[in-house]
């Protein structure tokens, strides 16, 4: 690897952990900006002045707001996210099992989204204009307008109501076997990809049109190459960064977008856990679940960009 | 299929070829245009035939037809196009695709765009070969090294390892040849190979293409509208027009004892008489000591430049691309500051950035572009594009702009009609004159011409150049006229600065610059000049074998 890129890297992730900081603050303070505080809410009705008071200087509230700002941070980074007022948990305990929920759910719905909205893209392109895009574009369009709730319940009274292939509340638990488990997702796994589908795969025909109009598309055309040969192995490869952006947005989306095709199937994932405690206004898990999100956020655009720069040939193989 | 083989050495041979596109004017039906009409045409084993004409000609849609191929929507509608023997038009998709890459290969006018960046070049340059299974990757390789050999490729064995954008235009042409030579073909179409490069570099691609097409055997089509390069290629010439056969003949025939009226313009295009003005006293516009550079002054590219434009003169400044010619007039109209030096004009020293320099400095200096149709506002009519200099330096307004701009209509030698139409509805050498009249309507001192007949056919350009010549002795106007094309220079200039890497090598009276004892660089670039003569590439490079072993 050549130095243009290791700098350009270093500079992405560099800028993505400088963010990240910015996003703790901002959450920490917007939790600030809120009546209330910790204290008062362990204490509830029964809280007199003096016993307040204590609890404020036992959990170290009546330091000034920049100190305890670090002291949460530090215990973020050395995994240590509090405990939940609503039940008394350790925080990062009851998080460990959603979060990898969640990502199991987010994996199986976009290793099934990926590749099909670019393989549909690819034949977008390839029959570009004709009746096989114009279906494929409509029907992506279709499910992506719809609402996820709507899908959501569409595909409970089909596959789980009417035909009963599918359970329509997806209960993991730990220790299920792989099938069993998959076979409980299929259905938000199903209600997600449509959601995200349209999105890649009208970006990966409209960046692969891009392409198709230069020059090196005539040339392999005149080399003999079949339509699709020249889609893929011509146009794909120079469309690949707007491709890798907007799938990487959708990433984000599968993992952070969750909360209501979550709470439809009751699935035991992050969305679900932060619906609980919004509810219950558990201020240090909202402040939890917001970072690990923006984190995943933040990481899966770092990727993108590294994708992107790594991607240029220009920038691989300096002159 | 076999006897038409047999019968004779007959590769090519197309018969009545007719092809049409379906245009969709803006606010008007669809409708079907004939871009070629009835043109046959025979290419025997081996030989070159050279077709040539201006932009429209029609010369690469027949080009294309030999491999079956319509650039965006064109479709051949009649005739036969019979390649080995049999009409490739009865194939279908499956047959066009068997021949393209195999039969006939195609070598593009920019070798740089017609790579695809994302591939290694040895890639590409076997993929044909591979595809059509008439090598293995090991045998294809082999013979693409040899190739890159024959062409005179710096480190032949390794240069295949190399992405597109680590390799020079000139390299890349020469590559491209290489691909297109890579899968034996029987014919290559060459569409412009060398119209992108430099002089300098086109001299070189030129004798590689002619020797790598003497030593194949290959025969091929040969399309560009410079007849003095083809002139050097080429056993025959078809010269087109309109899509249209004008005149087809031996190269000899075609250049020494033309027929038609029409290829007599195109041999003789570069002939204006114009007498060399001597310089004045005093210079209008002096640039003293410039240098200039790009990147908060990391890269330099003008460097120390002084040069004089005297009234109604014209300077003419030559040189390869990236030779700072176009810098130099951005440092002159103040849109790139000088980091020293200055440009003084009418005795006193102009603003170095453009915000410094009043109203009336700005007017005194105009220019025109090298790309008429992207310098206009596609939604202004003629009218509104030549008013607006009338309106912002003289205030002028309804019928008075208005008569004004008839007035520059008929010195541009475009009638009335057109104060009313969109740039869209005129062509190239109309868009150009346009911008002209626009630039003539602020009254300037100096007019900075940049490259303004390069991207138009020869008879289009010499018409502009005597336009230009007319209004100078009119208007009085002073030119200073960039170009690269050294015959232009010889048909305007009264004083030539040459430009070399941002220095100026060469200066003074269009006389004394184009008389010999040349420094290097001068006399690289006049030698590079294609002339009209059968045999001149041969002199030429063999000139310049001696020069480098007397070196």
């Amino acid at each position: 690897m050549s130095s243009p890129i290791v700098k350009l890297v270093a500079q992405r992730i560099a800028l993505g952990i400088l963010l990240l900081l910015a996003v703790s603050v901002l959450i920490f303070a917007g939790t600030q900006i809120l009546p209330g505080d910790v204290a008062q809410a362990i204490l509830g009705q029964s809280a007199t002045p003096e016993s307040l008071a204590n609890l404020r200087e036992q959990l170290g509230l009546n330091q000034p707001a920049y100190i305890r700002y670090f002291h949460w941070l530090g215990g973020v980074l050395t995994g240590d996210l509090g405990t939940a007022m609503s039940s008394g948990q350790d925080i990062a305990t009851s998080i460990k099992e959603r979060l990898w929920n969640t990502l199991f759910l987010a994996f199986w719905a976009a290793i099934v989204a990926i590749p099909l909205a670019i393989t549909l893209g690819l034949i977008a392109v390839r029959y570009r204009n004709g009746w096989v895009d114009k279906l494929i574009s409509g029907v992506a369009l279709a499910s992506t307008s719809f609402p996820e709730f709507f899908i959501g319940y569409l595909l409970v009274f089909y596959f789980a109501v009417e035909n009963q292939w599918f359970p329509a509340i997806s209960t993991v638990y730990e220790g299920m076997p792989l099938g069993e488990r998959l076979q409980a997702i299929a259905l938000p796994a199903a209600a997600l990809t449509l959601v995200v589908l349209a999105h890649m795969m009208r970006m990966t025909r409209a960046a692969i049109l891009n392409v198709m109009q230069s020059a090196y598309v005539e040339t392999a055309e005149l080399k003999g190459l079949s339509a699709f040969a020249v889609i893929r192995k011509h146009a794909f490869p120079n469309a690949i960064a707007p491709i890798i952006n907007v799938v990487m947005l959708n990433l984000a989306y599968l993992v952070v977008g969750v909360v209501v095709v979550e709470v439809i199937f009751v699935y035991p994932g992050m969305g679900q856990y932060l619906v609980d405690h919004v509810t219950k206004r558990d201020v240090p898990v909202v402040q939890a679940v917001g970072l690990i999100f923006a984190a995943v956020y933040i990481s899966l655009n770092i990727i993108a960009d590294i994708a992107a720069i790594v991607a240029n040939p220009r920038l691989r193989h300096p002159k | 299929m076999a006897d038409g083989k047999a019968k004779s050495g007959l590769l090519l041979d197309i018969r009545n070829l007719r092809i049409e596109a379906t245009v969709y004017p803006p606010g008007e039906a669809p409708k079907t245009i004939t871009l070629v009409h009835d043109v046959s045409l025979t290419l025997e084993k081996g030989k070159v035939l050279g077709l040539i004409g201006e932009s429209g000609a029609g010369k690469s849609t027949i080009g294309l037809s030999s491999m079956g191929y319509g650039r965006g929507g064109v479709r051949i509608t009649g005739g036969e196009v019979i390649l080995n023997g049999r009409d490739i038009l009865k194939g279908g998709k499956e047959g066009f695709r068997k021949l393209r890459g195999r039969e006939v290969c195609y070598v593009a006018q920019s070798a740089a765009a017609a790579f695809n960046p994302a591939h290694r070049l040895m890639d590409q340059v076997v993929e044909a070969s591979l595809l059509h299974g008439t090598a293995t990757r090991a045998e294809a390789e082999k013979r693409a090294v040899a190739l890159f050999k024959k062409l005179s490729l710096p480190n032949p064995e390794i240069i295949g390892e190399r992405f597109p954008h680590q390799v020079s235009g000139g390299q890349l042409q020469r590559v491209m040849t290489a691909m297109a030579l890579c899968s034996e073909p029987d014919l290559i179409v060459f569409d412009e190979p060398t119209t992108a490069l430099d002089v300098t570099t086109q001299i070189d691609v030129l004798a590689a293409i002619k020797d790598a097409i003497r030593d194949t055997h290959v025969a091929a089509l040969y399309i560009t509208h410079d007849l003095a390069v083809v002139a050097q290629v080429s056993d025959e010439i078809m010269v087109l027009r309109h899509g249209r056969l004008v005149e087809w003949g031996g190269t000899r025939q075609i250049i020494k004892e033309p027929r038609q009226e029409y290829t007599n313009a195109l041999v003789s295009v570069h002939e204006i008489e114009h007498r060399e003005q001597q310089p004045g006293t005093t210079p209008m516009l002096s640039v003293k000591n410039v240098t200039a550079a790009y990147g908060g002054g990391h890269v330099k590219v003008l460097k120390n430049v002084s040069v004089d434009i005297f009234p109604g003169q014209t300077l003419a400044v030559v040189g390869e691309s990236g030779s700072g010619k176009s810098t130099l007039a951005r440092a002159i109209t103040g849109l790139l500051p000088p980091e020293q030096g200055s440009v003084v004009f009418d005795g006193r020293t102009l603003g170095n950035k453009l915000s410094d320099r009043p109203k009336e400095d700005l007017r005194q200096l105009q220019m025109i572009y090298q790309m008429a149709d992207v310098a206009m506002n596609p939604r202004q009519t003629v009218g509104t594009i030549i008013g607006r200099p009338l309106e912002f330096y003289f205030g002028m307004k309804g019928r008075e702009r208005d008569k004004r701009v008839n007035e520059l209509l008929d010195e541009i030698e475009m009638g009335k009609g057109f104060i009313d139409r969109y740039p869209a509805e005129l062509s190239g050498g109309q868009k150009q004159r346009v911008c002209i009249a626009r630039s003539l309507a602020a009254k300037p001192k100096l007019i900075i011409c940049d490259e303004v007949t390069s991207a138009l056919d020869p008879l289009v350009a010499n018409g502009i150049l005597k336009l230009l010549l007319n209004l100078q002795q009119v208007e009085k106007v002073a030119y200073l006229f960039i170009t690269h094309d050294l015959a232009t220079v010889k048909s305007i200039a009264d004083s030539i600065a040459v430009m070399y890497r941002g220095e100026v090598v060469r200066y003074g009276s269009k006389s004394k610059v184009l008389t010999p004892p040349f420094d290097a660089y001068t006399d690289l670039l006049l030698s590079s000049v294609p002339e009209m003569e059968i045999g001149w590439l041969e002199k030429a490079i063999a000139g310049r074998r001696m020069e480098s072993a007397g070196n």
